[in-house]
């Protein structure tokens, strides 16, 4: 039929924005880099950026359902915790370890949904309340940082492919493909875009809004775990950080912004909030280049989210009905 | 034998009746019309079908089996589907996804799109809708579209039983005559339809059967063209209970400019072209079905809505009206009581005190700071004069019950001493007993000078209380009745616009 990639486009801008943001600002900072973009670049600014937007696409999932994870960081920092104990040794041991901080991770995401969806609480109460919880069994398991990791498989997913390509691209696009397509593309994935676009309407429709909701909280757990098990890859070590599970927890919900997805769910991509994620740290990294002082990172990357989020609500000069405002 | 029957099926909200002792009987390749005037039952009936509440008495035989339906997606399974008045559908998803959004079509688990896509494709020309592109986003389609959607979604699931509420109240012209269509073919094809529509040139059009509804009992069965229009009306008005309503007040006219003048007032397509002029101890009702604008008119008056055109005069003189803070203004002197009491009007969880004082506060403070005494006697009298029933004026005012809340709502706005009173719809869903005390209320209020513009969906409200009732239709006033000429049924037969499409089609006639 006529006209699809018009429709295409309109269902994708937020992603194709923040990919076109990013490309840009990363083309700025290869072409100023003083090294020029060479695979060591390259692949230390993968690493942080992948590592950032695997929490990220763990935001996205519970933020499509118009609820907010403010436990991802935590989850993380336990994961981070737990791998630095148990993936070590022979292969077979680092497996069960990897399995291990999964299902730790599937776990920790599931009594996210399970309180939200039975215990009828807002998303925000409870993320804050177990994300607590969390970090204290992280602390518990490392009172002081330290643990070691199965340093073969650290090096391979931390660094380079033949070529020089950074292994963690192909980390983070096994990762899409593994979870995030499938779940973009079943029933369930379906079940929690419209419950986040319109609970009563889905209700309505016969959507089953419990266990899609159920869904959406277990795998941003796992997304989450995940991150943390690559955290310690590329650190070698385990650190009960608070600050480090905050500050992700919030840059997460930042990138997911960047990328297009509302915060007000039912539209956008993990896709989307991937690029947003790596749009995040190249400002960082942008103004490293240029010889701004590291204090004005916060404040530069403060203002390019704020700019994000005005844009987001142009729609708003066009409410004719001052009541759309607050509803 | 018929294709689904419902026997002595009943329903209670609270206290209140909503269905008693309902019978229905559905045939297969028959479009069956239900009518009944606000709050007759209709909704509640719907609901019931399609599994969205559960009856409390009666029962449901389909096929001559006995069916329950505890969710929305059993009545679906069932072969039963509903367009609701109140669409069903996902802003932030496609029209194919949500055609496709009750079963999507899957191959390996994941949706098939392009099954997705073909499946829509062919739902949407069955509703006679192939204007519309699958992959739009229901949120950018204008409201007529939408509901061409909700049709093509509910025949997607392939039902045997399809329901519309009001399914052609937001369409155009043009989609009506195709929605006739496609309902007549649906007909033939073997679907039972239950129709529901206000529009009395809808149900000649095409109802075979008709049920008749009110007061929660379904009153009458019969074939269409059976009855005259005007019989039909007869037989929804019945009522049951007169409530007592205070005399009105003898008025004399005077040639004082009215305290509310409103001249050709309009916004976007909601509103056209209203005017109207209302004085000090006159009650003004407004009139006609649900959703024909009367909450956008008060809302306009209010400041609420914006781009709003025409011209508002108080004491005669043109004012802009930017906000409610501007409205509940010295000069102006406007309250507004809203329709939902829990979210517009009160702030639940604070106490009865705060609430009353809200939207009076800047009387009772100096220089920013509440003077603390002079709250309490102010609450302490309006607490007295409306007789709210509280234990204490610390208590939260959601603990207090849904008519003693709407009294504290109105007491809210009563602290300030409005001139102009609007309200929307102030009696819904509270007890008989404090509706009796609000007519009288609102007769005293008048009778000391107050100007009160009153919509209710209670026709017999408006005939009590009212001097004079405008109807609306469509965004506009149709129709003015005074004094006497407040009836059942001229407010029915003008709410239902019949006088007006009879001038259409037949010879000009007078109005009564």
């Amino acid at each position: 039929m006529n006209g699809d990639w018009a429709y295409w486009l309109r269902e994708h801008k937020g992603t194709l924005l923040a990919f076109a943001a990013f490309v840009v600002m990363f083309t700025i900072y290869a072409a100023n880099h003083p090294m020029g973009l060479n695979a060591n670049v390259a692949t230390t600014a993968a690493n942080k950026g992948v590592l950032l937007a695997i929490v990220a696409m763990a935001q996205t999932l519970v933020v499509l359902t118009s609820g907010i994870d403010l436990s991802v960081g935590m989850v993380m920092v336990l994961a981070n915790c737990l791998a630095s104990s148990i993936a070590v040794g022979s292969p077979l041991a680092t497996g069960l370890g990897v399995a291990g901080v999964l299902l730790t991770g599937c776990v920790c995401g599931a009594v996210n949904g399970l309180i939200v969806i039975y215990g009828r609480l807002q998303p925000i109460v409870t993320t804050i309340a177990t994300g607590a919880v969390y970090y204290g069994i992280a602390l518990a398991l490392r009172p002081v940082p330290g643990g070691d990791v199965n340093a073969a498989l650290a090096d391979a997913l931390t660094g380079q492919l033949p070529g020089g390509v950074p292994a963690s691209l192909a980390v983070l696009l096994i990762l899409v493909a593994v979870v995030w397509l499938p779940f973009r593309r079943s029933a369930i994935g379906r079940a929690a875009y419209a419950l986040g676009s319109s609970e009563i309407a889905a209700y309505m429709s016969g959507v089953p809004i419990r266990r899609a909701k159920f869904v959406a909280y277990t795998l941003s757990g796992l997304l989450a775990s995940m991150a943390g098990l690559f955290l310690t890859f590329i650190t070698y070590t385990g650190e009960a950080s608070a600050a480090n599970g905050g500050a992700y927890t919030l840059y997460s919900i930042a990138a997911v912004v960047l990328g297009g997805v509302s915060l007000f769910g039912g539209s956008g991509s993990a896709i989307g909030a991937i690029f947003g994620a790596l749009m995040f740290r190249t400002i960082g990294d942008l103004l490293f280049v240029f010889n701004v002082e590291p204090l004005w990172q916060p404040l530069f990357q403060g203002l390019v989210l704020l700019a994000a989020v005005c844009l987001g609500s142009v729609r708003l000069l066009r409410i004719r009905n001052r009541l759309d405002l607050y509803g | 034998m018929p294709l689904f029957v419902m026997q002595g099926v009943s329903k209670r909200y609270g206290g209140v009746r909503a269905l008693q002792d309902a019978q229905l009987a559905i045939e297969a390749g028959r479009i069956h019309a239900v009518l009944g005037e606000n709050g007759a039952g209709k909704s509640t009936l719907i609901k019931i079908m399609a599994g969205v509440v559960a009856p409390d008495e009666g029962r449901m035989l389909l096929d001559g089996q006995p069916v329950a339906f505890t969710s929305p997606a059993a009545a679906n399974d069932a072969g039963i589907a509903c367009i609701f008045q109140e669409l069903s559908l996902i802003p932030d998803l496609s029209v194919a996804d949500n055609i496709a959004i009750s079963n999507p079509p899957r191959r390996f688990g994941l949706i098939d799109r392009r099954a997705q896509r073909r499946m829509a494709e062919e739902a949407l020309s069955r509703a006679g809708a192939d204007n519309i592109h699958p992959s739009a986003l229901v949120k950018d389609l204008p409201l007529s579209r939408r509901q061409m959607v909700e049709i093509a979604k509910a025949l997607a699931r392939k039902p045997r039983i399809l329901i519309l509420d009001e399914a052609t109240s937001a369409l155009t012209a043009a989609d009506v005559t195709k929605v006739y269509g496609v309902l007549k073919r649906l007909r033939a094809e073997g679907l039972a339809l239950v129709y529901i529509s206000h529009r009395m040139h809808e149900i000649t059009e095409l109802a075979d059967e008709c049920t008749v509804f009110c007061n929660g009992r379904s009153v009458a069965s019969f074939a269409a063209g059976t009855k005259t229009d005007n019989e039909i009306v007869e037989l929804m008005i019945g009522r049951e209970y007169n409530a007592a309503f205070p005399p009105r007040t003898a008025r004399t006219a005077s040639d004082a400019a009215p305290l509310l003048e409103v001249r050709h007032l309009g916004w976007t397509d909601r509103l056209t072209d209203i005017s109207l002029r209302l004085s000090a101890g006159e009650v003004i009702g407004l009139g006609g079905l649900d959703g024909q604008g009367q909450r956008e008119l008060l809302l306009a008056l209010f400041g609420v809505l914006l781009g709003t055109t025409g011209e508002v005069l108080i004491d005669g003189r043109p004012v802009a009206i930017t906000g409610p803070h501007v409205a509940k203004g010295r000069e102006i002197g406007m309250a507004l009581i809203p329709e939902d009491r829990k979210t517009e009007g009160l702030m639940l969880p604070m106490s009865v005190r705060d609430n009353l004082s809200f939207a009076a506060l800047d009387t009772l403070s100096g220089w920013g700071v509440i003077d603390k005494a002079a709250e309490r006697d102010a609450v302490a009298r309006i607490v007295r004069l409306l007789g709210v029933r509280t234990d204490g004026t610390d208590m939260p005012a959601g603990s207090l019950s849904g008519g003693n809340q709407q009294k504290l709502v109105i007491g809210k706005w009563l602290m300030m001493a409005p001139r102009i009173l609007l309200l929307n719809d102030p009696t819904r869903g509270i007890d008989v007993g404090t509706k009796q005390e609000m007519y009288q209320l609102l007769r005293q209020l008048a009778d000391a000078g107050a100007a009160i513009l009153f919509y209710s969906t209670d026709y017999d409200e408006l005939v009590g209380c009212c001097d004079r009732v405008l109807v609306m239709y469509d965004g506009a006033i149709r129709r003015e009745l005074i004094g006497a000429e407040i009836t059942e049924r001229a407010l029915v037969s003008s709410a239902l616009n019949i006088g007006a499409e009879a001038r259409k089609s037949g010879p000009p006639q007078a109005l009564s």
